[in-house]
């Protein structure tokens, strides 16, 4: 079954291929889009399933033996990795077809972006089997020269301020990153992931933690720890929201997923953990410092997705199995939250026309199901009980438990009040934009703004809680019903209070929110869905996180070319 | 492992110039910046390879150069060109956007440190933005400018 694994990064990479030969012929482009990136889920799940089984999958491409030709791996981290994000991807996918990118943005060019994404997800699937460095630094290339074109999508001003900072900050990771593969070839005389791995433990020691240490500042900036992170919520907030929303999900943890490589399979002693767990603290603390400053949805999103990347440094860091497995678990967490919130904030902003706290407001009463969209996820983000952010963090933190030193005892410190303080900017959020009624200055109808959304606020608040609470199963059915209602609901009321919305929004939200609502709903259950099969989920991101234990394994199985 | 120094020599040159250049705030530089950074590190894949020797084509198999290098060298320039070629793309879109400005002055970045100003005398809260200090750097980088559009 390992002619499947290459099909992840060639099915893809066709797929661009045929979309840019169909640029007049946009309904076939979106259905050769959705299409193979629905392949490419089936493919990873089964992936997922089958490695599980067998063990790693190792594929020599061209038949070149594996310290000469180039490997592609597949072990249980990369499998549970490519499933979630292709996942992702092909929901995001359909979170733009239903957004209509012609619609939002003056002259966006549709046409190249379906292209575009699925080199994006060739270079995303790409990164997470790569077998030799550089490959990875290929695939790097890949998804990062797609994520410049959609950065800067529509060329507007804004997005060509922004994308100047993206664009230059990416350009000398990969220069650093490029550079440490030079050293890396020089020093042991090969690139292949397995095969450094054996020959770094012969250098001496301050090769090793210079080469170590370049590899981990290129890996930090593409993962967006803390004092390169500066660049995130400059450029990040200003792409379109699907845009925005693939990003926040995986270019960082392609960057998380290096560091986990780096740590485990390339430098497995732990010479760095400590700085790795200063690092964490420094990451949650200043990027939700951060996030609880901002005002724009999107912008205070982007700085608790840096505060966030800092717990699965904190698992990395830890430096042991459980610790990884903790990891492992948040970052498929993050993944799915992280991109949902994004969502989310999407429809917030095609339903209220902007994602500014201070014009937002009375969404609640206008979208009772958006509100509820976004106090999910949110929730889940905060790390509240039932939802998996609170079994990530726990996670986490038996893990630093169980490490017991001084420094692993800080990061839980830190990692409380970094979800404490992420649950009050989140819920600054819901104040704002749910609860509050719509801003004077916004609402010219003040009846609209005073007295009715409290008469109506306190008995529909509770129910998606509680609803949503006892069982993600049960969720299922009732939800998507109410999708089809609350979309009504919503258009229905919208006239009433919102009359004096912009204008240009009125003639698309008939027809719009439909599918955005229903993907987004789609998204949160998924999100929700995480805490239902946490058990398995999590006894995988152990096993995977066994299997990164010793190094040994994955050597063996690339360069003994054993598929078991 | 034996090389030149001069190589080396040339390749931290055109890496401190490629650096220097990639600070400045004009995106052609940036640009000129980013090519020598991308020489720079050409250079570094070949260094890597050891002394000079036989082309690794055709002959015997003894004494040849390190073929791997010049694998990834090859592969890094052709990224190099491509990432040039939207970069180059970018500072003409830029340039149009910001209305017949010479390149040199990168108008959009003055332009979100305005915007970020304003958002700071409206929000007290914004003090804890861990970009703070970039903000106050904001009107020193910006206070030369008419000076030198003056100038031109």
């Amino acid at each position: 079954m390992t002619w499947l694994v290459p099909l992840l990064v060639l099915v893809p990479l066709l797929g661009a291929a045929v979309a840019l030969g169909l640029l007049r012929h946009q309904e076939l482009q979106r259905a050769i889009t959705v299409a193979v990136l629905a392949i490419a889920v089936v493919v990873a799940g089964t992936l997922m399933v089958l490695v599980d089984q067998h063990g790693t999958f190792v594929v020599q491409v061209g038949g070149w033996q594996a310290p000469y030709g180039i490997s592609l791996v597949v072990d249980r981290l990369s499998a549970l990795l490519l499933t979630v994000s292709a996942s992702v991807l092909l929901l995001v996918l359909l979170f733009s077809i239903g957004q209509g990118l012609a619609a939002d943005d003056e002259d966006a060019p549709v046409t190249i972006f379906y292209p575009t994404y699925l080199v994006l997800a060739a270079g995303v699937l790409d990164a997470f089997m790569a077998g030799d460095l550089f490959n990875l630094y290929v695939a790097f290339e890949m998804l990062l020269v797609a994520s410049y074109v959609l950065i800067t999508l529509g060329g507007s001003e804004q997005r060509v301020r922004a994308g100047t900072t993206y664009i230059i900050t990416s350009l000398i990771a990969s220069a650093l990153f490029l550079a440490s593969i030079g050293l890396v070839y020089g020093a042991t005389g090969t690139v292949n992931i397995a095969q450094i791995s054996e020959r770094v433990a012969g250098l001496p020691e301050h090769v090793q933690l210079l080469l170590h240490t370049m590899l981990l500042i290129a890996f930090g900036i593409k993962a967006a720890v803390f004092p390169l992170a500066f660049w995130l919520p400059d450029s990040y907030p200003t792409a379109p929201a699907p845009v925005t929303a693939v990003f926040a999900g995986l270019l960082t943890k392609v960057g998380i997923y290096a560091i986990i490589r780096l740590e485990t399979i390339i430098f497995p002693r732990p010479q760095l953990n400590t700085i790795l767990l200063v690092v964490a603290v420094l990451t949650m603390i200043v990027g939700v410092l951060g996030a609880v400053s901002q005002t724009d949805v999107k912008r205070l999103l982007s700085f608790t997705l840096i505060s966030h990347i800092g717990f699965m440094v904190m698992g990395v860091g830890l430096g042991s199995v459980v610790g990884t497995a903790a990891a492992v678990f948040y970052t498929v967490h993050h993944i799915v939250v992280q991109t949902t919130l994004f969502l989310v904030s999407g429809v917030m902003e095609r339903v209220g026309g902007t994602t500014s706290t201070r014009s937002l407001g009375g969404l609640l009463k206008a979208a009772p199901l958006l509100a509820a969209l976004y106090l999910v996820p949110a929730f889940n983000l905060g790390g509240i009980p039932p939802f998996s952010g609170f079994i990530g963090k726990l996670g986490l933190f038996r893990a630093a438990a169980i490490d017991g030193s001084p420094m692993a005892w800080v990061t839980v410190g830190a990692g409380v009040v970094t979800s404490l303080l992420t649950l009050y900017a989140l819920m600054r959020v819901w104040d704002a934009a749910f609860w509050r009624p719509r801003p004077a200055a916004e609402a010219a109808a003040p009846h609209a703004t005073t007295a009715e959304p409290h008469a109506d606020l306190r008995s529909p608040e509770p129910a998606p809680l509680t609803v949503s609470e006892e069982t993600g199963e049960a969720y299922h059915p009732g939800g998507s019903t109410t999708v089809t209602d609350e979309a009504h609901a919503s258009s229905a009321s919208r006239p009433a209070t919102g009359s004096t919305a912009t204008v240009g929004e009125a003639p698309e939200r008939p027809r719009l929110p439909r599918m955005l609502v229903a993907v987004t709903t789609v998204a949160v259950l998924g999100s929700v869905a995480l805490t239902v099969v946490a058990g398995p989920l999590y006894g995988y991101a152990t096993r995977a996180a066994e299997s990164l234990e010793s190094p040994d394994r994955y050597v063996q199985a690339v360069l003994g070319g054993i598929v078991e | 492992m034996t090389t030149t120094l001069v190589l080396v020599i040339a390749m931290a040159v055109l890496f401190s110039c490629g650096v220097y250049l990639l600070l400045e705030r004009s995106l052609t530089r940036m640009l000129l910046g980013f090519l020598l950074l991308g020489n720079a590190l050409n250079l570094l894949l070949l260094i890597m390879s050891g002394a000079a020797g036989d082309p690794p084509i055709g002959g015997s198999a003894e004494g040849i150069t390190d073929p791997l290098p010049q694998a990834f060298a090859l592969t890094a320039i052709v990224i190099t060109f491509a990432v040039s070629a939207f970069l180059l793309a970018l500072i003409h879109r830029s340039w149009k956007l910001s209305r017949a400005d010479e390149v040199e002055v990168d108008e959009a970045d003055a332009a979100i440190g305005r915007d970020r100003e304003d958002d700071d005398d409206a929000d007290p809260e914004a003090d804890f933005d861990p970009k703070a200090p970039e903000d106050a750097d904001d009107p020193h980088e910006r206070a030369p400018r008419p000076d030198q559009e003056a100038t031109r």
